[in-house]
């Protein structure tokens, strides 16, 4: 089971409450599709400036692997407030640990409620998934 | 979609399958970059099921396809294989092919997501020859070994056909795991030296396990479409789609070495358009290459300046070259090689530089060193 500490989206990503701000990263399932278990097959990842406001589903960035190129999306609106410029110099934090030390972005402000919201749970995410591939 | 004889082989390797051309099919089975180098170094194991495969019989069997194809089919001496186009009226590339010139038959091999309309196209043009055009795409497997070590493991399982005999592009027949007169071809798709084996479905998962039990000592290892993919752009080769489709016409594709305009090989289908199309050239594709960060893609669009001299129809990350490459239609006046160019990636430039295509030559490698 994915953390049950934050919410998720059918497209893969996920976003979670922190102190004052809102965490969006991607899911393992994500960075799977990408690159398939193969570290070495992602070779970029474009995340945005601070001071960037962001609307609820939009593309804040690309992530780019061998074979492929796929939008990244936030679930939640705000304005960019950190980004986790690691990633770009070493994306196989992504492969490593998607859920934590793999975040790419904080905006601010907070979402009030994060379950007010048209977003999966874990378990919601894992059905998802299950349906995905049938 | 449809499955290969050889998809729950694919499922037990843990490969990951993509639709392809209607087929599902294997995009890898580890890394791409991994296979691709596999490829260039062992030889690799490859499931082209999807690839559609005709058998053309009858008294007028070469006529027929001399009316369709753009080579010169009565010139291909048997046992020889060439590379052609079927055109429309306007001289554009509905498909390209590989023609083999048997004794009795042409029998032909095209792109899977092209097989229905050309299979219709060649028929509806057969009128008032004595010629069929019969679908062997279901009733046989198609499996391809490439890499250096390709020919010494197939020989293993070969007997009657001496494979060292059979240079490029020419093909043979002899027994394979067992079966008689099995066809082996000495062609392929990565810019290494392989062959391409065609035989009965039914017999697809026990050829694939021989060939993998007798190349592991060889370092054989099954390789999907994304390192195939890799290995032809490496190697210039074009891929229906992506280099050649209705947009562009052949001459511009690089393809002339698949177009006969002699006298001998009389009218045929887009002939009138394809000369016309040849005196005027405007573009030319070339290969570029892109230090990154990111991969050009298919699309983008390419800049000298403010001004817009080309487009990108293929690319991907070179394992061989350890570069970024692609392959991109360049005006005339801007596609010399060297010359430096900007991708635009959704607005952002990134430099490359046109490069004269193939990128690898296995043979021009051998020349130099």
């Amino acid at each position: 089971m994915r953390p049950n500490d934050r919410k998720y989206t059918k497209s893969h990503e996920w976003v979670k409450i922190s102190g004052d701000t809102a965490i969006v990263g991607i899911t393992d399932f994500a960075v799977q599709e990408l690159c398939s278990g193969n570290e070495g097959d992602l070779v970029y990842c474009d995340l945005p400036e601070p001071g960037r406001t962001l609307e609820a589903g939009e593309t804040f960035g690309e992530i780019e692997s061998v074979k492929a190129v796929a939008d990244l999306n936030t679930p939640v609106a705000g304005t960019v407030a950190e980004v986790n410029v690691a990633i770009e110099e070493h994306l196989e934090i992504l492969s490593k640990d998607p859920f934590q030390e793999g975040w790419m972005i904080k905006l601010s402000p907070k979402p009030k409620n994060l379950d007010e919201l048209d977003l999966l749970d874990a378990a919601g995410y894992e059905e998802h998934l299950s349906a995905e591939k049938h | 979609m449809k499955k290969t004889s050889l998809h729950a082989i694919h499922a037990g390797l843990g490969a990951r399958m993509v639709e392809f051309g209607g087929w599902s099919m294997p995009v890898q089975y580890r890394s791409i970059l991994e296979e691709a180098k596999t490829v260039r170094t062992r030889s690799g194991l490859f499931d082209l099921g999807h690839m559609g495969r005709f058998r053309v019989t009858g008294k007028d069997a070469v006529a027929l396809v001399d009316r369709v194809a753009t080579n010169h089919v009565a010139r291909i001496p048997v046992g020889a294989i060439r590379y052609s186009l079927f055109c429309n009226e306007s001289g554009y590339p509905l498909d390209d092919l590989l023609v083999y010139r048997d004794e009795d038959a042409v029998f032909l091999v095209v792109n899977a997501s092209n097989t229905r309309q050309d299979l219709d196209w060649i028929r509806s043009h057969a009128n008032g020859l004595d010629a069929a055009v019969e679908d062997l795409t279901d009733a046989t497997a198609m499996l391809a070994l490439q890499g250096p070590a390709s020919q010494e493991i197939l020989q293993g399982l070969v007997d009657g056909c001496d494979l060292a005999s059979i240079k490029y592009y020419r093909f043979g027949f002899g027994s394979l795991c067992g079966m008689e007169h099995i066809r082996f071809s000495r062609t392929g798709y990565t810019g290494e030296d392989g062959f391409e084996v065609y035989f009965p479905t039914t017999e697809g998962p026990r050829v694939w396990n021989e060939l993998a039990t007798a190349g592991r000592a060889h370092g054989l290892e099954p390789i999907g479409l994304g390192a195939r993919d890799t290995l032809r752009l490496e190697a210039g080769m074009a891929l229906y789609g992506h280099e050649i489709d209705l947009e562009h016409d052949p001459w511009e594709a690089g393809l002339a070495f698949g177009i006969a305009l002699t006298p001998e090989k009389g009218d045929f289908v887009g002939r009138t358009a394809l000369e016309r199309l040849k005196a005027n050239p405007r573009r030319r594709l070339v290969g570029i290459t892109s230090p990154g960060p990111r991969v050009p893609r298919q699309g983008m669009t390419l800049y000298a300046g403010d001004e817009e001299v080309g487009h990108v129809v293929s690319g991907g990350v070179s394992p061989t070259l350890d570069t970024n490459i692609g392959s991109a239609y360049v005006v005339l006046g801007q596609d010399t090689p060297g010359r430096e160019l900007e991708l635009d990636i959704r607005g952002k430039r990134q430099p490359c530089a046109v490069r004269e295509l193939p990128f690898y030559s296995r043979t021009r490698k051998k020349k130099t060193t």
